[in-house]
């Protein structure tokens, strides 16, 4: 009994260690550089947010696709030189966020969360946790670049998972 | 025969085992309401034997499953079908092991000595749901992609180790080829390996304790063998005219476009037996949502799991009874719920229209290309003009122009074009309709901009409506010659045809008509106020105005409002190429195809 159940915890074991593996491992976004998204000059300067897809090389365990979309975000101007982005991806649960121009406001079509234009949380009764999360942006002489990252869902806390 | 079959017994007693498995005995006699088990057992064989087969053409991986799934689903004979037994099964399993539960509960079957078949039954039913959602991402198309995401996502909320389940379960941050390989070894390995323990169990404990009988007995007790095989049998042919018939009339299982992480899919739903949880969720306001997702749902297993238990006491039964109608209630309630708020949502029903389409459109484009590029078929919708071309101009041009009095995908817009309607552009219904003298100022043309006033508007309400009929025939053959400079794919056989009225048409434009005036025509003309009309409508002037309208070629100062699409980087060489080849109608199309 005992030497039959070591004998069948060596392969269980081998089998869980690279089972496991994903957990040692960072996202593929996780090179924390910039990416160059726009230039400013497509921002409208009445601050209405507008979708960018993100390319970036993007591996997928063992294969690599340079310059692929990863993502997209919101770029919104909020001043002369100053761009505010916002993650696409709902922080509810991971559902793309569309914006409704004629509402002037975030909707998941999910489960229905809405945010207001610089994303904080609209409606109480929203079953997002948090806000849209903001990404870090620098705008590069005419160019903006964000700092591109994925956060876990579904947590209070925003927190950065790749 | 007989010998062999002697010779047979003798190595393995399998006399004694076929006796023992037929002549079971059934207090009461045979009963339609036992037939259940015996249906989920054909179920699960029905599902080993076509997933097996399915197994031998899908390939796991990102740029692989969906392909792979296309081509059993479209290109190998009878794919369909047997992917559609699959899918169909899967879904009348579920119905099944619904009623089988309640049948049981009813009947008071979970209560001693049959506690721990009841809870491998139990197990059973959570392993036949974790098929489903497994298989549902399997094909990797939209609609299992961003469902999937969502339901992993659900995971992540589990207190204390939500990140690294989540992480284990999508072997990663990311969805990619990990998070197939893992759902396929679990759907086609570990969890089917779990059923086929778990059932072994459950019928060998349904053995050893016998049928629980309804009472009261209406007959004499019987064996299995032949009413209750018969009445099984029967049950099993209805459950397998059912799924044909579900197969047939769907027309097989649905595949949508392939998964595409950043192209959103609006119209993402989880299976239909899962929406009463999807809905429930609607009502857990931000951080509450473990509730609904983990605790709640965790808490009904529980109880339903210490039903044995439950039902020692006086009204035990009685509470149980009560607790599974309540929970059967409220999951239809939920689910009648959400269908009708999502047939009630007109946004919903566009991202389901335009997943439809999109599904229709890889399919016919991979069939075009006689295979899919191995960069994957994601790559084909991607590339392809009719697909992209609505997008762009609902996002960047429907602020202020139309397409067929829409944004392009079909939705209205509410405020008023600013700007002209830009379906046909190009083509002599369009041109003949900017020199009509009743249009030219109305809201498909020049209505909404400052146009309106301008020269091009005053010439066709002044002078154009003057013409008598030898002019408006002459004005036939300029239109036919401008727009042939347009070189649409859809009028080449026209443009064709018309070869010497289009030579006719050219000088007229330059004599009689004095377009020349203003317009520069084949040669440069720096007197030119108004557009260039030296391929007016080609791919290369349609590209040029997008990128950049108050360039001298084309509005130069007078340019009103337009941005400069690729100077600005609102739009890239590759989207503007996307959105002059959908303007112009050039795409590929299988009817001509076809025809050809």
């Amino acid at each position: 009994m005992v030497i039959g159940g070591l004998a069948t915890l060596v392969p269980a074991v081998a089998g869980l260690l690279v089972w496991m593996d994903p957990l040692r491992r960072r996202g593929a976004g996780a090179e924390t550089g910039f990416t160059r998204i726009a230039p400013l000059s497509a921002l409208p300067s009445d601050g209405v947010p507008r979708k960018f897809t993100v390319l970036a090389d993007r591996v997928d365990a063992w294969t690599k696709t340079p310059a692929a979309p990863v993502g997209a975000v919101y770029l919104r101007r909020t001043g002369e030189r100053t761009v505010e982005a916002l993650q696409t991806v709902c922080p509810h649960a991971g559902c793309f966020v569309d914006y409704r121009p004629e509402a002037k406001d975030f909707f998941c079509p999910c489960h229905n969360s809405t945010f207001t234009v610089d994303g904080a949380i609209n409606d109480p009764k929203s079953p997002s946790p948090r806000p849209m999360d903001t990404l870090a942006v620098e705008v590069r002489g005419e160019e903006i670049w964000v700092r591109y990252q994925n956060f876990q869902a579904g947590q209070r806390e925003k927190h950065a998972i790749s | 025969m007989k010998a062999l079959l002697d010779w047979l017994d003798s190595r393995t007693g399998i006399r004694r085992l076929t006796h023992e498995a037929l002549f079971e005995n059934i207090p009461g006699g045979a009963r339609w309401r036992y037939v259940w088990g015996s249906a989920l057992t054909f179920c699960l064989l029905v599902q080993f034997i076509t997933g097996g087969f399915l197994w031998m053409a899908y390939s796991p991986g990102a740029l692989t499953a969906w392909e792979s799934v296309y081509y059993i689903q479209n290109e190998m004979a009878g794919g369909w079908f047997l992917r559609g037994l699959h899918h169909f099964t899967a879904q009348v399993m579920v119905v099944l092991l619904v009623l089988h539960l309640m049948q049981v509960v009813i009947d008071g079957a979970y209560k001693a000595p049959r506690e721990v078949n009841f809870w491998f039954g139990l197990g059973l039913l959570q392993l036949t749901l974790a098929m489903a959602l497994t298989g549902y991402l399997l094909p990797w198309d939209q609609k299992g992609y961003w469902a999937t995401k969502v339901a992993t996502n659900i995971a992540a909320v589990t207190p204390f180790f939500g990140e690294q389940i989540q992480r284990l379960i999508v072997g990663g941050a990311d969805y990619g080829n990990l998070t197939l390989t893992r759902f396929f070894a679990l759907h086609a390995g570990f969890l089917p390996a779990g059923i086929v323990l778990l059932v072994v169990g459950h019928i060998a404990l349904f053995r050893r304790h016998g049928i629980t009988a309804k009472k009261p007995l209406r007959r004499p007790d019987a064996s299995f063998w032949p009413d209750q095989v018969l009445m099984d049998a029967v049950a099993s042919l209805a459950v397998l005219c059912t799924v044909v018939f579900l197969t047939l009339a769907f027309g097989g299982a649905e595949l949508s476009a392939p998964a595409d992480p950043s192209e959103p899919y609006p119209a993402a739903r989880p299976e239909w037996y899962f929406l009463f949880l999807f809905q429930f969720l609607k009502y857990f306001p931000g951080h509450t949502e473990v509730w609904g997702a983990i605790v709640i749902p965790a808490v009904a297993m529980l109880i339903l799991a210490a039903m044995p238990v439950i039902g020692r006491w006086q009204l035990g039964h009685r509470f149980n009874l009560a607790f599974l109608a309540a929970i059967g209630v409220g999951a239809v309630l939920l689910t009648l719920q959400a269908r009708r708020q999502d047939l009630a949502d007109p946004a919903y029903l566009a991202a389901k229209a335009q997943a439809e389409r999109d599904a229709h459109r890889v399919a016919e484009l991979a069939r075009a290309a006689g295979g899919i590029p191995v960069t994957g078929a994601v790559t084909l919708l991607r590339e392809d003009p009719l697909t992209q071309g609505p997008r762009l101009f609902a996002q960047n041009c429907a602020s202020c122009h139309r397409y067929g009095g829409h944004d392009g995908l079909g939705n209205p817009v509410p405020e008023p074009a600013s700007a002209p309607d830009l379906k046909d552009f190009g083509s002599r219904a369009w041109l003949a309709g900017l020199l009509d003298p009743a249009k030219v100022d109305g809201p498909v043309y020049y209505g909404g901009t400052k146009f309106k006033e301008g020269k091009m508007a005053k010439f066709v309400k002044q002078k154009v409506a003057k013409y008598d009929d030898a002019k408006r025939t002459g004005l036939q053959k300029v239109i036919a010659a401008v727009s042939a400079e347009a070189q649409l794919p859809l009028q080449s056989a026209e443009d064709q045809r018309d070869a010497a009225i289009l030579e006719e048409g050219r000088s007229l434009l330059r004599s009689d008509f004095s377009c020349t005036d203003c317009h520069a025509f084949r040669k440069p003309d720096e007197d030119a106020t108004a557009p260039d009309l030296t391929g007016w409508g080609s791919r290369e002037w349609i590209m040029g105005i997008i990128s950049d309208p108050a360039h001298d070629r084309f509005y130069g100062k007078r340019n009103d409002r337009m941005p400069a699409f690729l100077a600005t980087g609102q739009l890239d060489a590759r989207s503007i190429g996307l959105l002059a080849d959908w303007l112009r109608g050039d795409w590929y199309r299988a009817e001509l195809a076809d025809a050809r």
